[in-house]
């Protein structure tokens, strides 16, 4: 049974690690510096479906599919999975898992939901409750632009501040076990809202909350960010990500020189034309799968801090002029399976 | 702070293409109502009958999926010109066919253009009142 | 031939013109698409209202009747006809007679591409 440290923080008491992960992208993530981490890399973004919803849900088979033959296992052998997407009632996991025949828990936190997904996997597996658990999420820039923006063929001209939701999916597969990369501990995020309206700019809406959770594990854990070697959040963009160093500044935290955003790596920002950088659910799932968990596994990266943010928008609190809350779990993957604490 | 962090449009980038582009299209415009003219169309019909063109053209470049392509660059040069209300009426059109010909087509059509329609309209009627109570026409 | 260059000139800068300005409500405010469109064909029944846009239109022809300003003007030259033809009645008839050949290009125009099409990706 995890163990509750400070205020919001959970240690876990087995020794759990992430057995198996996968990555799946499209033609534009194909063309970003990861490409060659991806799993799959399908150029078509229809995914040879018949609307952009079914394209979403193709690609989380697609994604569990492949994570599961990555671990050598069948859906038999997965207790639960933790799912969710940015899809009003979750459609995109919901019918890409519904052949599956895995008991489903499907999860709401915008593009946060990986980090949610693998935090309660890890409770449950922690606490010896189930042996085997499963986190997958995704996102879909077609999907995503019609229910949050605009029609696809409208032609809006987008703000620089504006981010690129990543057609990409990822999944992870979590087990008690003896090989890196182990899963440590995790942080829950809390709501935090500094007011910011922009939906155009939800990097600076959720920097707020990635603040907020970093800052409570650093206390509750009594680390401090030197003991890391990257701290990665999931889509704050550039704007974002400057916004979120700045603000733990003011605390007396330099994360600065160890911060690194999904949204940032997982797109050439000078060649290819996302703006502020990428977002969704998918974006820092799939930068999980691609980059940092192979990084993990080889040692390159010892010990990382895994933050995804999720702005709680709707269409709806957009339209009635409501400042935009975001949300920020926080997962810490070691190299190692002790230290530090 | 949220302002200091985040960079305004790009203004020398965007003005040009604006300019250039809404200015061809209005161009282009000149050009149907000279050519419809020169048809022997009737000379009040001319412009109608050019603007119903760019309406239609639009549309189709819409379908291909260029519209959104140039309007990146474009920026209000494409918005602005009625090119720009043809974009809104075909894009929603042509997305939410997948939601079936009457509640998607038929229905989200005006999700962007029907505002337009709606407070021309209403300014239209505001007018209509002020010069019928001032007996300005 | 230098009547017809110039009449093309005058639409081009014209219709450009009109264009920056809404090129510049993108750059210096936070108005949507959809309220930019609304905005200038609200400012194009006003502006005809007041007498102001039929001089423009004179001048530069497309350039004025092409954007969606003109469009306005079309809705607010509607309601005069009408009201001077029908009286009270012509408040509601107008604003959607003169406009009524755009309206229904759009809808026609959108209704086949959407038969035709389908949408695409964003590169």
């Amino acid at each position: 049974m995890a163990k509750k440290q400070g205020k919001q923080t959970y240690l876990m008491q087995q020794c759990l690690t992430v057995r198996a992960w996968a990555a799946v992208g499209s033609k534009k993530e194909g063309q970003g510096p990861l490409a060659s981490g991806f799993d799959l890399i399908e150029p078509d973004s229809t995914f040879g479906q018949d609307s952009w919803e079914k394209a979403e849900s193709r690609m989380v088979s697609l994604t569990a599919d492949k994570a599961l033959s990555n671990a050598a296992l069948t859906y038999e052998d997965i207790d639960c999975i933790f799912a969710g997407d940015l899809l009003n009632q979750c459609v995109g996991t919901t019918f890409g898992l519904r052949d599956s025949g895995i008991p489903l828990f499907g999860l709401y936190g915008a593009c946060s939901t990986m980090a949610e997904g693998m935090l309660l996997a890890s409770l449950l597996v922690d606490s010896q409750t189930v042996r085997r658990a499963m986190a997958v999420t995704s996102s879909h820039f077609c999907t995503a632009e019609r229910q949050y923006r605009f029609p696809l063929e409208y032609g809006s001209v987008r703000p620089p501040s504006a981010q690129w939701t990543a057609t990409a999916s990822g999944a992870v597969v979590l087990e008690e076990g003896n090989q890196p990369p182990y899963l440590r501990a995790v942080t829950v995020g809390t709501v935090e809202d500094l007011g910011v309206t922009d939906q155009n700019n939800m990097g600076a809406a959720m920097a707020p909350a990635a603040a907020a959770t970093l800052r409570r594990f650093f206390t509750d854990t009594n680390t401090s960010p030197e003991q890391f070697d990257l701290i990665a959040t999931g889509d704050l963009g550039a704007i974002g990500s400057q916004l979120l160093v700045e603000l733990l500044q003011r605390d007396g935290i330099d994360i600065k020189s160890r911060h690194t955003d999904c949204g940032l790596l997982i797109y050439d920002r000078q060649k290819q034309d996302v703006h502020s950088g990428g977002s969704g659910c998918g974006c820092s799932a799939s930068v999980l799968g691609s980059y940092l968990l192979p990084s993990l596994r080889d040692g390159k990266i010892r010990n990382l801090l895994f933050m995804p943010t999720g702005a709680l928008l709707s269409p709806t609190t957009v339209q009635q002029k409501e400042s935009i809350p975001g949300i920020a779990h926080l997962v810490w993957l070691s190299h190692e399976k002790e230290g530090i604490l | 702070m949220v302002k200091k962090a985040s960079p305004p449009s790009k203004i020398a980038a965007t003005l040009p293409g604006a300019f250039l582009i809404g200015g061809l299209i209005c161009l282009l415009g000149q050009m149907l109502i000279d050519g419809y003219a020169a048809l022997g169309v009737e000379q009040k019909f001319c412009p109608v009958a050019a603007s119903c063109t760019l309406v239609a053209l639009s549309a189709l470049l819409t379908g291909l999926n260029v519209f959104d392509n140039i309007a990146k660059y474009a920026g209000a040069g494409t918005l602005v010109p009625i090119t720009g209300f043809a974009n809104a009426v075909a894009s929603p059109a042509l997305e939410f066919k997948t939601e079936g010909m009457v509640l998607g087509v038929g229905a989200k059509m005006f999700l962007i253009a029907g505002p337009v329609i709606v407070y021309g309209v209403a300014a239209g009627v505001l007018y209509g009142l002020i010069i019928w109570l001032f007996g300005l026409y | 031939m230098s009547v017809i260059f110039l009449s093309y000139l005058k639409a081009f800068v014209v219709g450009g013109l009109i264009c920056l300005v809404g090129q510049l409500l993108i750059d210096f405010t936070k108005l949507t698409p959809a309220r930019i469109l609304v905005a200038f064909v609200v400012a194009g029944v006003f502006l005809s209202g007041l007498g102001l846009y039929q001089p423009l239109i004179d001048f530069a022809g497309a350039g004025a009747t092409v954007p969606l300003t003109g469009f306005g003007a079309t809705i607010a030259r509607g309601v005069r006809d009408a009201v001077r033809e029908y009286g009270f009645m012509g408040i509601l008839l107008g604003p959607l007679t003169a406009s009524a050949a755009g309206i229904t290009a759009a809808m026609i125009a959108g209704l086949i591409v959407s038969l035709v099409f389908k949408s695409g990706d964003k590169s």
